[in-house]
């Protein structure tokens, strides 16, 4: 298939050659290559991580599948459909957060997923898109900056959602719908002067929070904070995977030769922890260029944003590509003893299925932005 | 007029603001992209040696630490619980090759039952791969068959380790409880980061309702090992510059806090001594504070055989017995109290003005409410003649109580059981208490599913005055009740814990007794029903006088026979059995010196037959045990220190004192407060 430019009426469209019917197609080519060459290296480490077995990465690829099907159908859709459809969507999704907090209720078990007889999935991962989602929805017809009352609003659509999750309690995820939820607003030109304000709210809530905390609870906190005070629990993961990252050097052990996850030291070793072992087998240099190529998503994303024509296009793409950035810096952080471990896996590369589709789907909604602009005379 | 404007959108000016933020957002990303690559080039190339030293042929193995577990002592500073050396056989899951073949071949060695296969393999796997699992423990002779062929089993090691021993075995068993191995079923209820090092929790009594004082917390400490699982570097060793150069770390365990008992293990001996071949319980209390001196339940176990690690066959068995030695009729056997409630209703005539209370009946040997028939039998056919509530009390006169609970009424018998204890835990400090039954209008509703069963009878108020019928105690509850009697009205909660003793710095935190509401009667009452229990062992008709004849001490006591009147359900018809088993119930209640009483005692005998015959001679024994005069003596010596400590707060208390006056109750009863 080759690539063209089709004039069509008043837009341009990047389209597929080839018969009619995918000439129409929205597709958004430097995104979707760079995709899969991420998603391409991901089977190379998952493979090595799986201890050279194909069923895994035969599982994955099938989830890479569905995830393409995801980004191709929402890029058909225009943007001001999507917008028509957001507090629909948010609703839906706080609807379901409170179906699995009740069904977790009566089967005392985990609360995260809801099982749909085929597909079992959480409804939490649907709320890190619909969250900014709704917060770009409650913005879009309104003068920007937010003024105060606004802002109150937004941090109720942001936290409502965010809480429940917590409660679940999975603090990661919750954490980062939060993130999600709270970039959107920055982007929308939140004064810095508020910005500050808030930062020296926390500043000084922090050690007030701190002083009427028990001691069990200032101890759970300094183990989130600090794994390695817990060598026998939390600071295991951690210590093996800093072991594993610092012994791949510049250039690593070479594929399917690192130690530390073949001789099954590093836990989790295909979902949250499959950084380590791209950084033991790949080294600084296979790091690098998985960065770089995350950047180049990043970055395409951050320019489909300052591109859009419509304050609802604007602020999702834009806060899509921040919250995939937050993914990547998170997984790393966590992975390279910088941050405390939360589950979050790495995007694109850890095996899981969840987490692939909702991305494949918040890329296909980049797409959609940039291939439904309307060409404006200057 | 600008203000006017601003409601409208003004795109260009948000396309701008747009653009800032997201130049502003551009930058932090590749900020912190580059602090992700700063901290990953530290990682990889600053640290590269250390990390790819320890990735390649050593690893880093975090070996945690099992604390000590706390002792146990009794109320004079006698070892109740401690912790001897001794080997165990440890497996190392992530050193293990083929598990099955290892454990076979530890069987062939006849070092592990084949019987327990499967549960030490499923215990293996439930690990982590560095976790040590304890397997089991073993003699010297079974540590030295394995030594010599330790090089056959890679991730399968011998270390030393302490094994929690109980010197007074059986006789303690169903206050202090025992340790066990931690089940799968444990796993699930404790963290398991505190017990990884910890082979063993407590599964009854004190060692499980005090587990979080005596476990103490884990440590750990890192090793350098090589691929075989050789320490290569270990922090505690004499290479302390090469430990700091890997940095090395080292959390020492902390050790759990010893706890002091109320019990007299010199009355707890005596009374377990007075109850052998009997099934039953015994306990005593101070009424001064609810200590509890001594709490038995026979047949018992013995603790050392489970700490040890029983195999499932011997547990099975154990649990299969007829006589349930693993069952704590102190706290869980449920009894109808038979005449033992006597004194209580005695009190309660007297207490609410009862017609009857200054009245003397005659007693033809039975009694029939009015307008009815059925005739309910007086113990002693031919009746007791005239009585009072005195005579009453000593010649345990049914027919006086028929007719007392029937002018009572059963609200008011219901008030007064209740005002005792009965019907309710006791609230002692170890799990397992049963709540009885004191039955009442509003029980027998409840009860009942049958709404022609849910009416209270007549004639059902009339045999709860004698204490049958529904009527349920357990011997705790009635020792309580007794104390509660003998203090006229002041109650504490029983209790086994009087103190924690800090193992490091030696403090000892002593609990102050827990009051109870008192039970409130006039003085006289009080007096007369303690003269009426005096009567008991010592008028010549008194029920309990051939068991107290001769005591230095005035005893206050009454005697109960509880009829057995179903056999239970699950019981398996034998001949022999059965006829024991369908026997009455001995009960014996008692407190001393009647004057000013420092022991309350409640004893019951399974099937024993008669209260007075069965029940009162093992309280004579106990009764003797705690008056002797060379051991109280020594008891005073060694209390009045205890007493003394705890008046003046002085810490670090000479333990061990009384063990060499009394001499060892067995060989190793010797043992003094180990210093660690």
């Amino acid at each position: 298939m080759s690539l063209g430019s089709v004039e069509w009426g008043d837009k341009t469209r990047k389209t597929l050659g080839g018969p009619p019917l995918l000439r129409n197609l929205v597709v958004d080519m430097p995104l979707l290559v760079t995709l899969f060459a991420i998603a391409g290296l991901g089977f190379v480490v998952l493979y090595s991580a799986n201890g050279e077995d194909l069923s895994g990465v035969a599982r994955q690829s099938v989830r890479l599948s569905v995830g393409l099907a995801a980004f191709l159908v929402m890029a058909q859709i225009p943007p001001r459909y999507l917008r028509l459809w957001t507090p629909w969507l948010y609703c839906a999704v706080l609807g379901l957060l409170l179906a699995v907090m009740v069904e977790g209720e009566i089967g005392k078990g985990a609360q995260r997923w809801l099982d749909l007889g085929v597909v079992r999935f959480q409804p939490s991962e649907l709320m890190k898109l619909a969250a900014p989602m709704m917060v770009a929805w409650f913005l879009h017809d309104r003068t920007l900056p937010p003024t105060m009352p606004q802002l109150l609003v937004l941090m109720l659509v942001i936290l409502v959602p965010a809480g429940m999750i917590a409660e679940q309690p999975d603090l990661g995820t919750g954490l980062l719908v939060a993130s999600a939820g709270i970039l959107t607003v920055l982007l929308a030109g939140v004064s810095v002067r508020i910005i500050a304000g808030i930062g020296a709210l926390a500043l000084v809530a922090a050690p007030v929070l701190w002083v009427s905390m028990m001691d069990y609870q200032r101890a759970r906190v300094m183990t989130f904070l600090n794994p390695e005070s817990d060598p026998l629990g939390a600071g295991y993961n951690i210590i093996q995977s800093k072991i594993a990252i610092g012994s791949g050097g510049m250039f690593g052990k070479g594929w399917l030769n690192g130690t530390q996850a073949h001789l099954e030291f590093l836990p989790e070793r295909s979902t949250d922890f499959i950084f380590a072992v791209m950084a033991e087998e790949f080294g600084l240099l296979g790091l690098s260029v998985l960065l770089v190529l995350y950047l180049v998503l990043v970055g395409r994303g951050l320019y489909i944003a300052v591109q859009a024509q419509d304050t609802f296009s604007r602020l999702l793409a834009g806060a899509i590509s921040l919250t995939f950035f937050v993914y990547v810096f998170v997984n790393a952080g966590m992975v390279s003893g910088l941050l405390p471990v939360v589950g979050v896996p790495l995007p694109l590369v850890s095996a899981g299925g969840t987490s692939m589709v909702t991305l494949m789907a918040c890329f296909g909604i980049l797409a959609s932005i940039h291939g439904h602009r309307k060409l404006l005379a200057a | 007029m600008a203000k006017r404007f601003q409601k409208l959108k003004d795109h260009w000016r948000e396309q701008r603001l747009f653009f800032s933020r997201v130049i502003a957002a551009a930058v932090v990303v590749v900020l912190l992209t580059g602090v992700l690559v700063a901290r990953l080039v530290h990682l990889q190339v600053i640290e590269y040696q250390r990390f790819s030293d320890l990735s390649q042929d050593n690893r880093l193995r975090i070996e945690p630490l099992a604390p000590t577990r706390g002792l146990i002592f009794d109320r004079n500073g006698l070892i109740i619980a401690e912790n001897l050396p001794t080997w165990q056989l440890v497996a190392i899951p992530e050193q293990i090759g083929d598990l099955d073949a290892a454990l076979a071949e530890l069987e062939e060695l006849g070092l592990v039952e084949a019987s327990e296969h499967a549960v030490l393999a499923d215990l293996v796997r439930s690990h982590r791969g560095f976790e040590r699992v304890k397997l089991r423990n073993l003699n010297e002779t079974q540590a030295a068959r394995f030594a010599v062929r330790r090089h056959r089993f890679p991730g399968i090691d011998i270390q030393e380790g302490l094994v929690r021993y109980y010197p007074f075995g059986e006789a303690s068993a169903h206050a202090v409880g025992y340790v066990g191995s931690i089940s799968t079923r444990d796993l699930e209820r404790i963290d398991r980061r505190a017990y990884a090092a910890t082979s063993h929790i407590g599964k009854t009594g004190i060692e499980r309702s005090y587990e979080d004082l005596l476990h103490g917390q884990v440590g750990y400490r890192q090793q350098v090992v090589n691929a075989q699982g050789r320490i290569l570097l270990d922090p505690a060793s004499a290479d302390a510059q090469a430990s700091a150069s890997w940095e090395l770390e080292t959390k020492w365990p902390v050790p759990g806090d010893n706890v002091v008992l109320s019990l007299d293990m010199r009355l707890q001996l005596a009374t377990h001594e007075a109850l052998a071949g009997a099934r039953g319980a015994a306990i005593a209390i101070d009424p001064a504070n609810g200590d509890v001196l001594a709490l038995v339940s026979t047949p018992s176990f013995d603790p050392n055989r489970l700490a040890g690690g029983l195999s499932r066959s011997d547990f099975a068995t154990l649990n299969a017995d007829l006589d349930m030695p693993m069952f704590n009729r102190a706290l869980a056997g449920q009894y109808p109290p038979g005449s033992t409630v006597k004194p209580f209703f005695g009190l309660a005539a007297l207490q609410l003005e009862s017609s009857l209370a200054h009245e003397d009946i005659s007693c033809p040997g039975f009694f029939t409410l009015p307008g009815h028939s059925h005739r309910y039998r007086d113990w002693r056919p031919q009746g007791h003649g005239p009585v009072d509530l005195r005579g009453a009390i000593v010649q345990s006169c049914d027919v006086y109580f028929y007719r007392l609970a029937v002018d009572l009424g059963i609200d008011r018998l219901e008030q007064t059981m209740k005002a005792f204890g009965f019907g309710a835990p006791t609230g002692l400090d170890i799990m397992g208490e049963r709540a009885g039954v004191v039955p009442s209008r509003e029980w027998k509703r409840e009860y009942f599913p049958q709404p022609e069963d849910k009416v209270w009878f007549p004639g059902e108020t009339v045999i709860t005055g004698i204490g049958q019928g529904f009527t349920l105690v357990t011997p705790l509850q009635l020792a309580h009740a007794t104390a509660v009697l003998a203090a006229r009205g002041a109650s504490y909660q029983p209790r086994l814990l009087i103190g924690t003793e800090d193992a490091v710095s030696r403090d000892v935190d002593w609990a102050e007794p827990a009051p109870l509401g008192a039970v409130e009667a006039s003085e006289e009452h009080w007096a007369a029903i303690h003269d009426a229990m005096v009567g008991v062992t010592k008028d010549l008709r008194g029920s309990g006088r051939t068991s107290m004849l001769g005591t230095s001490y005035v005893v206050a006591g009454k005697t109960g026979t509880a009829q057995v009147f179903t056999v239970a359900q699950e019981e398996k018809y034998d001949a022999d059995e059965v006829d024991e088993r369908l026997r009455d119930h001995g009960l014996f209640i008692a407190f001393a010196p009647a004057e000013a009483p420092r022991i309350a005692v409640a004893v019951v005998i399974e099937n024993g037959g008669g209260g007075s015959s069965a029940a009162a001679p093992v309280a004579r024994k106990i009764l003797d045990a705690y008056f002797a005069e060379g051991v109280e003596a020594a008891a005073a010596e060694a209390g009045t220190a205890a007493i003394g400590r705890r008046a003046a707060g002085i810490s670090a208390p000479s333990f061990g004192a009384l063990a060499a006056a009394l001499g060892p109750a067995e060989p190793q009863g010797e043992a003094t407060h180990v210093p660690r």
